[in-house]
């Protein structure tokens, strides 16, 4: 018995400590990637194999520089980690590609370096789009290309329920075009609501769109956002599922055919040519008109702190590449992101019209983490998700979920 | 004579090594870690430096006075002890059922294995596709005898019976393959004696049967406990320990502080998981001691 007792104990303590244990790893790999004129390139781009166009376009950058890149690609959610620890144990990569929010706080962990030091230059991108890699007025990193959320809507759906898109322009006229379409028996609107980052990220646009600030949850503002979704929902615009939604699972909703509007992400465009039926895409309406500050999602390149500083030159030297106005539209068509400079944003379009929309959308987004709230942010974000998922599945009134969250975030972010 | 003691000494040691170094590597140094972390303030910046201050019971003074401490004890004890109940009865059930050894008794014991050998992902993407509101296969059965939609995941009135339900499924196999094998140790000789002496199915059942399973009982509960104080993967596929944390129990809390933010906060999620060692150690030790006592008399 004593024998199970403590293979009990093993495997419930595992969930926090084996945390530790998996960086020795990835520490190796790295230290051996780093050794004889190879330089260690991570990012979290696991579906691109060997014969990818990202691949081949990392190994020309190497070649360029005069040294061999040895790429290892984790999962998103798992690269946070995996930097954490190989930064722990003096092993970081030479160049790491992370997800925007990610990078104010390894920024804060000490583990990157700035444009100071690793002499990037990032004079040609779009300041909203570098905002998410700055902190206390330092820049870490060099957004790769960006992606954010739009509304896609069902022609056929709109058409059947009379419907004109150009109407949709604010909130009310959106929630009319809702009513409507449920009034012709379809199905409004489906978005992501779920407790975890993905249910802020898709809150954002109409929390922002609201005039709302993340330093003040509970605003008049950033109440309305919340009673925007919550009374869908209790009209039937929306679906119960929303709550429990990931974005995929919400775009599956959507390509059921039923649904009139789905907030989703660029990452989507594909699926939808894939969908079967003719779909058109609009920004997110803010409260009162305009286009509302979508999120920006996509990755930062930066430079992790490395103790022998004569690296950060061959570094610097792939970074510019990798993200070079001539390399920036090969990257972002890759990676189906909209590109950070205005120059290549006009290439995309020009070459690509359909990208107009997105391309607008990205020059309204805004990085989660910034207006300097870096770190602050993901303190802020949970208790904001929470405040929605309360609101919506009716436990807490919008003004009561908001509140709470409100000083929920103001304790947590002392 | 001494000579030949050392060297089974040391002989005896050089067998039990690999055992202990096993043991130490493997479980010492993990709960050593994991104590550790819980009793310092790691902040990220800490954690890649390694040089987290020293703060004595200040996660864990943090914990207890989260808004999420009550509703995630209550949940763990209502999610575990419905569970249980559920789980252990209805395997008893199965068990004495399937000891008849009826025609096709055996392929039909065998169906009652699936939930065991499914994966899990498998058994709870599955149950909250069956579960969505609009939907779900569920709402609409109800649908077809007159019964409103129920939001089973996203009601913070039911998403905890949600995950329970699905939990006592997966749970129902393990307990009617060891209470059946505990049956089948029971002679059959005493039940023919009862039979003589005139005692009836019930009587037998609770005469006969429930007493002399009773050890097999107490290991069933005890490791039922232990397993299902720290279902997290269910939880986590099916809410996500939501909405608004209704469902979160000990062990996705403890995730969710650990990983499931952008700032991880290392030490609380600890201490959480050191709670839940407590509880199923305190349980582990009442069994020891009730057994001990039984052997006694």
């Amino acid at each position: 018995m004593a024998g199970v007792s403590l293979a009990v104990l093993a495997t419930a303590g595992g969930l926090v400590a084996c945390s530790s244990t998996s960086g020795s790893e990835s520490s190796s790999s790295a230290s051996q990637a780093a050794g004889g004129g190879s330089y260690a390139v991570w990012d979290p781009y696991p579906q691109y194999d060997k014969s990818s166009e990202w691949v081949k376009l990392l190994e020309a950058c190497g070649t360029q520089a005069g040294v061999k890149v040895e790429r290892t690609s984790y999962d998103t959610s798992d690269l946070t980690n995996k930097a954490l620890l190989a930064a722990q144990q003096g092993n970081s990569p030479d160049v790491l590609i992370v997800d925007n929010p990610v990078v104010s706080t390894l920024a804060e962990a000490g583990v990157l370096t700035t444009t100071e030091e690793n002499k990037l230059d990032v004079s040609a991108i779009a300041p909203n789009l570098l905002a998410a890699g700055q902190s206390g007025g330092k820049t870490y990193g060099v957004p790769i290309g960006a992606n954010t959320l739009a509304l896609y809507y069902n022609k056929g759906v709109l058409e059947k329920a009379g419907v004109d898109i150009a109407s949709v322009k604010d909130w009310p006229s959106l929630t009319a075009a809702l009513e409507k379409v449920k009034g012709a028996g379809k199905k409004g609107i489906t978005f992501s609501a779920i407790g975890t980052e993905e249910g802020s990220f898709q809150f954002l646009p109409w929390f922002w769109g609201s005039g709302a600030q993340l330093t003040k949850l509970d605003s008049a503002e950033g109440v309305s956002a919340v009673a925007l979704w919550s009374d869908w929902l209790k009209k039937g615009y929306a679906p119960n599922s929303v709550i429990n939604n990931t974005q995929t699972t919400s775009w599956q909703e959507f390509a059921s055919g039923d649904f009139a509007f789905a907030e989703n992400g660029t990452w989507q465009l594909a699926n939808a040519k894939k969908a079967g039926f003719e779909y058109g895409i609009i920004p997110v309406p803010g409260k009162g008109g305009g286009t509302a500050p979508a999120p920006t999602g996509g990755e930062f390149v930066s430079i992790p702190v490395q103790q022998d500083t004569a690296r950060y030159a061959t570094s610097q030297k792939l970074v510019t590449c990798l993200t070079s106005p001539d390399n920036s539209l090969t990257t972002t068509t890759t990676l189906s992101y909209i590109a950070p400079t205005e120059a290549v944003q006009a290439k995309q379009v020009a070459a690509t019209p359909d990208l107009k929309v997105w391309v607008d959308a990205v020059k309204a987004a805004k990085g989660r983490t910034s207006d300097d709230l870096g770190t602050k942010y993901p303190k802020i974000s949970e208790p904001m998700w929470g405040g929605v998922q309360a609101a919506l599945s009716g436990s807490k009134s919008p003004q009561e979920a908001m509140a709470a969250a409100q000083s929920a975030a103001a304790s947590a972010v002392q | 004579m001494a000579a030949r003691t050392r060297s089974g000494q040391w002989a005896a040691w050089a067998f039990l090594a690999p055992v202990a170094v096993y043991l130490l590597v493997f479980y010492a140094y993990p709960l050593y870690r994991n104590v550790e972390l819980s009793l310092r303030n790691y902040t990220v910046r800490s954690f890649v430096q390694g040089d987290a201050p020293f703060t004595g019971f200040a996660n864990y003074i943090k914990i207890f006075g989260d808004a999420t401490f009550g509703p995630a004890l209550w949940h763990t004890v209502v999610f575990t002890v419905v569970s249980l109940a559920f789980q252990f009865g209805i395997g008893l059930a199965l068990a004495v059922f399937f000891s008849r050894n009826f025609r096709l008794s055996a392929t039909l014991r065998a169906l009652f294995l699936v939930p065991w050998l499914l994966p899990l992902i498998v058994s709870a993407s599955t149950w909250s596709w069956m579960l969505n509101s609009d939907s779900g296969v569920i709402n609409v059965v109800l649908g077809a005898f007159g019964i409103d939609p129920v939001n089973w995941l996203t009601s913070p009135d039911w998403s905890l019976w949600s995950v329970t339900i699905a939990n006592i499924w997966i749970g129902i196999p393990f307990n009617l393959v060891v209470l059946y094998s505990g049956l089948q140790g029971i002679s059959p000789a005493i039940y023919e004696a009862a039979a003589l002496d005139g005692a009836g199915g019930w009587q037998r059942f609770w005469k006969v049967t429930f007493p002399l399973l009773r050890p097999v009982s107490a290991i069933t509960l005890l490791l039922g406990l232990v397993y299902t104080l720290k279902v997290f993967d269910l939880i986590w596929i099916m809410t996500k320990g939501g909405p608004s944390g209704s469902s979160t129990t000990f062990a996705t809390w403890s995730y969710r502080l650990g990983f499931g933010n952008l700032v991880p906060s290392f030490g609380p999620g600890a201490a959480v998981g050191n709670l839940l060692i407590v509880m199923a150690l305190i349980f582990g030790l009442i069994y020891i001691r009730v057994q001990r006592r039984q052997a006694h008399t």
